[in-house]
């Protein structure tokens, strides 16, 4: 369970307050209008932004000043989740050791991401090789390979197109399913929620709202929500 | 599905940043490393001066001449620069793309091996006086004053017109078009173009050249000299070596790193020239079309003159050079390979330096301005301050190689953490987080993320750093005991003595030493990693 105890964000003069749980393997969507917060709030998960105020708690355990590379989770963001000048085998090494240091069974486990994620016989590419579907596919693989609880999405497909956005969300639930990865999605779209989350919070006027079943939520909005879908 | 239910909020916690300054070390041993050498020896050299009472007339007068020199030798580069860049941009030409990239050969040419050149070609038996005595006229004397201001634009007149040419063609080609399809004559664009960018970029360019002339110290000491020619950096080794007299070369550096503070102030009121060093990138802004003839002579002549004023000296020492290269002395040879040691260690020692200290600085003030401590100082004034420090414990002349060692990274330092910076701020801005987020960190980092995507600017800042330190004739003159010698100061001693043909081999091993050394530096970046 990821528990945000009484959690204040602070950037300059903007402020976000959130004080919820969300239990494992209960996917969440992170919804709202821009501006709001919603990378805000991943950033602080993922370590890059401390609070100014209370804790996270994953588990039992109090991971609030805990370095980034440390945390239960893994995190795409919206660009720039490849290292330009490495190859794929290597970007993804970094997933199991950031010192790359690789042990024979590595390198099978590293083929076998590869082949999960459709990239096959790709591994000696370098990203600026591929396109931008099999860069998030490649970074994908990479999270599986962390293996950790948690998967923090900051709309990594949006660049995409359409057709090829679904494919990746569906392989998206696929290897959340098959690796017991729970996820945490940013999005501006409500498609993506009901698709993905069975629950969603709502980040608007410098709250997150308490996730609630996301169906019942998008057929039935809050004001703030509402105003953020439009009619 | 679990229900989500808010927590109630029992425990306030005020949180701590996750402290790293584990990661932080390296820059902050490399930061308190320069503070102690610059510091420590400004701390030395003012406990040992006797107060500016100690100063006499003479001394007066060299800080006089070092100002003066300075500000004409600055301005006259950059007047000279304005027709020379004005003409490089507009015209296109066989070799104009070689010849931009010349210009950037005098910033490390060794200066001693210029200024032999110089001589060769405006000397009492040069080119310029045979000429001036053919046609009946008095002949000139490259000696004083002016021979040093005459070196000094020699040395800067390419990093004016670099900087000019980079100023055109940062114009966005949309203005220029504009301009003439208004029907703009070659004054009008002057007036609503030219003169608008020159002043932004001229009063930085002036600046950084009237700080390099304010600390010269190998032109003043073969040019210069006497009453009316002696720089501040000049008279500090004079009171050094002639008079002994360790309480007035003490004053004098004082002196100089007040002119420096006080040139380093101006440049910071001064607001930086948007793109001073950046590479040049080539869009044809400027048309010759619908230019008069008589600007096309004009711009043949700035051209022609200012590219014989840059090469004919290099090529004169090297033509006399070649053949006396298989007569050298043997101790030239030695003397090499104790420059080519102090190169290769001080540019190294420079990287080691420069990388932790240009990584931390997005985030940490100080250590950028401890890289940009050594700017305060010159390299005499530490010389001198270091000399001082180790007299009651040893015999100075024994630390002369490791102190050029140390002055010569000192002052290559500041060059090469500005250089390193902005490819530094985009790695933090692009990958900062995913390294973070992957654990990426240390030595794993400075491997798999900083050494491949820096590697170009750390191959060219190592090469300008090995250069410096090849052609460098400075702090060791105050230390060598004549028996301790690097190639440009057996160079200096060839010429006091002379020798000219063996001083010609050894110049142009010294030319051809150093920019193999540089060229090498900057291959090994372009080639380390594939990007």
């Amino acid at each position: 369970m990821l528990i945000l105890d009484n959690l204040l964000l602070q950037q300059d003069d903007f402020e976000l307050r959130a004080d919820l749980q969300v239990a494992a393997d209960c996917h969440t969507a992170l919804i709202g209008p821009s501006g709001a917060g919603k990378s805000t709030l991943l950033s602080a998960l993922a370590g890059f932004l401390p609070p100014a105020y209370g804790r996270i708690i994953w588990d039992g355990r109090d991971i609030t000043s805990m370095p980034p590379g440390d945390r239960p989770l893994s995190i795409l963001f919206q660009d720039q989740n490849l290292f330009p000048h490495l190859s794929l085998a290597q970007n993804l090494g970094l997933g199991i050791n950031p010192k790359l240091r690789l042990a024979r069974a590595d390198h099978g486990r590293i083929e076998q991401a590869l082949v999960a994620t459709g990239l096959d016989g790709l591994g000696a590419r370098k990203p600026g090789a591929l396109s931008g579907g099999q860069q998030s596919r490649a970074a994908l693989a990479r999270a599986l390979l962390r293996a950790r609880p948690l998967l923090l999405l900051d709309e990594p497909f949006s660049a995409l197109g359409p057709a090829l956005k679904t494919e990746m969300l569906d392989l998206t639930r696929r290897l959340c399913r098959d690796h017991r990865m729970t996820l945490l999605m940013v999005t501006h779209e409500p498609a993506d929620a009901r698709a993905l989350c069975p629950q969603t919070c709502v980040i608007a006027n410098g709250r997150v709202a308490a996730p609630a079943p996301t169906a019942a939520l998008l057929d039935n909005p809050p004001p703030a929500l509402k105003a953020y879908l439009g009619p | 599905m679990a229900a989500c239910l808010p927590v109630s909020p029992d425990t306030h916690l005020r949180t701590r940043p996750v402290s790293r300054w584990v990661g932080l070390l390296p820059a902050a041993i490399a930061a308190l490393g320069l503070a102690v050498l610059v510091l420590g020896t400004l701390a030395c050299v003012a406990w040992w001066a006797g107060g500016f009472s100690a100063l006499r007339v003479a001394e007066a007068h060299a800080v006089w001449f070092t100002i003066w020199q300075a500000a004409l030798s600055a301005g006259l580069s950059c007047l000279l620069a304005i027709p020379v860049g004005r003409a490089l941009a507009r015209r296109r030409f066989y070799g104009r793309n070689l010849l931009i990239s010349l210009l950037g050969a005098p910033f490390i040419l060794p200066t001693i091996a210029a200024i032999m050149g110089l001589i060769a070609l405006f000397g009492r038996g040069g080119w310029v006086n045979t000429m001036l005595t053919a046609a009946g006229l008095p002949s000139v004397s490259i000696y004083g004053a002016h021979g040093v201001i005459l070196a000094h634009v020699f040395f800067n007149l390419p990093l004016a017109t670099r900087m000019v040419l980079q100023g055109w063609q940062a114009i966005p080609a949309e203005r220029i078009r504009l301009a003439q399809s208004l029907g703009f004559e070659a004054g009008d664009l002057q007036r609503h173009l030219e003169w608008p960018m020159l002043r932004a970029i001229l009063p930085g360019a002036a600046l950084a050249i009237f700080l390099v002339c304010l600390s010269s110290f190998a032109i003043a000491l073969t040019l210069g000299g006497g009453p009316r020619a002696t720089t501040v950096e000049l008279a500090i080794y004079q009171a050094f070596r002639f008079d002994f007299d360790f309480g007035r070369a003490a004053s004098l550096a004082l002196v100089q790193v007040g002119l420096c503070l006080g040139a380093l102030a101006l440049a910071s009121r001064v607001a930086r020239s948007p793109a001073a060093f950046g590479a040049g990138h080539d869009r044809p802004a400027l048309s010759p079309i619908g230019l008069s003839k008589w600007l096309w002579v004009q711009d043949a002549l700035a051209i022609t003159t200012a590219t014989l004023f840059l090469l004919i000296p290099v090529a004169l020492i090297v033509g006399r050079g070649i053949p006396a290269l298989l007569h050298l002395p043997p101790d030239i040879w030695n003397a090499c390979l104790v420059s080519l040691g102090l190169a290769v260690g001080s540019s190294l020692l420079t990287i080691t330096l420069a990388l932790p200290l240009a990584a931390a600085s997005p985030r940490h003030r100080w250590a950028e301005i401890a890289a940009m401590l050594p700017l305060a100082a010159s390299a005499l004034v530490l010389g001198t301050g270091l000399f001082l420090m180790a007299r009651p414990f040893m015999n100075p002349t024994q630390l002369a190689l490791p102190v050029t060692l140390m002055v010569n990274t000192a002052m290559s330092l500041p060059f090469v953490v500005r250089l390193l910076l902005p490819d530094m701020r985009v790695l933090a801005r692009d990958y900062d987080r995913l390294a973070a987020s992957l654990g990426l960190s240390g030595l794993a980092r400075l491997r798999y993320l900083t050494w491949p995507r820096l590697a170009r600017p750390l191959g060219f800042g190592a090469g300008l750093s090995a250069a410096f330190s090849m052609g460098d004739l400075g702090v060791i003159t105050l230390f060598s005991d004549g028996r301790t010698q690097t190639l440009p100061l057996a160079l200096y001693q060839l010429m006091g003595s002379y020798r000219l043909d063996q001083a010609a081999g050894a110049a142009t091993l010294l030319i051809t030493l150093t920019f193999a050394l540089f060229w090498l530096c900057d291959w090994i970046g372009h080639h380390a990693h594939s990007r």
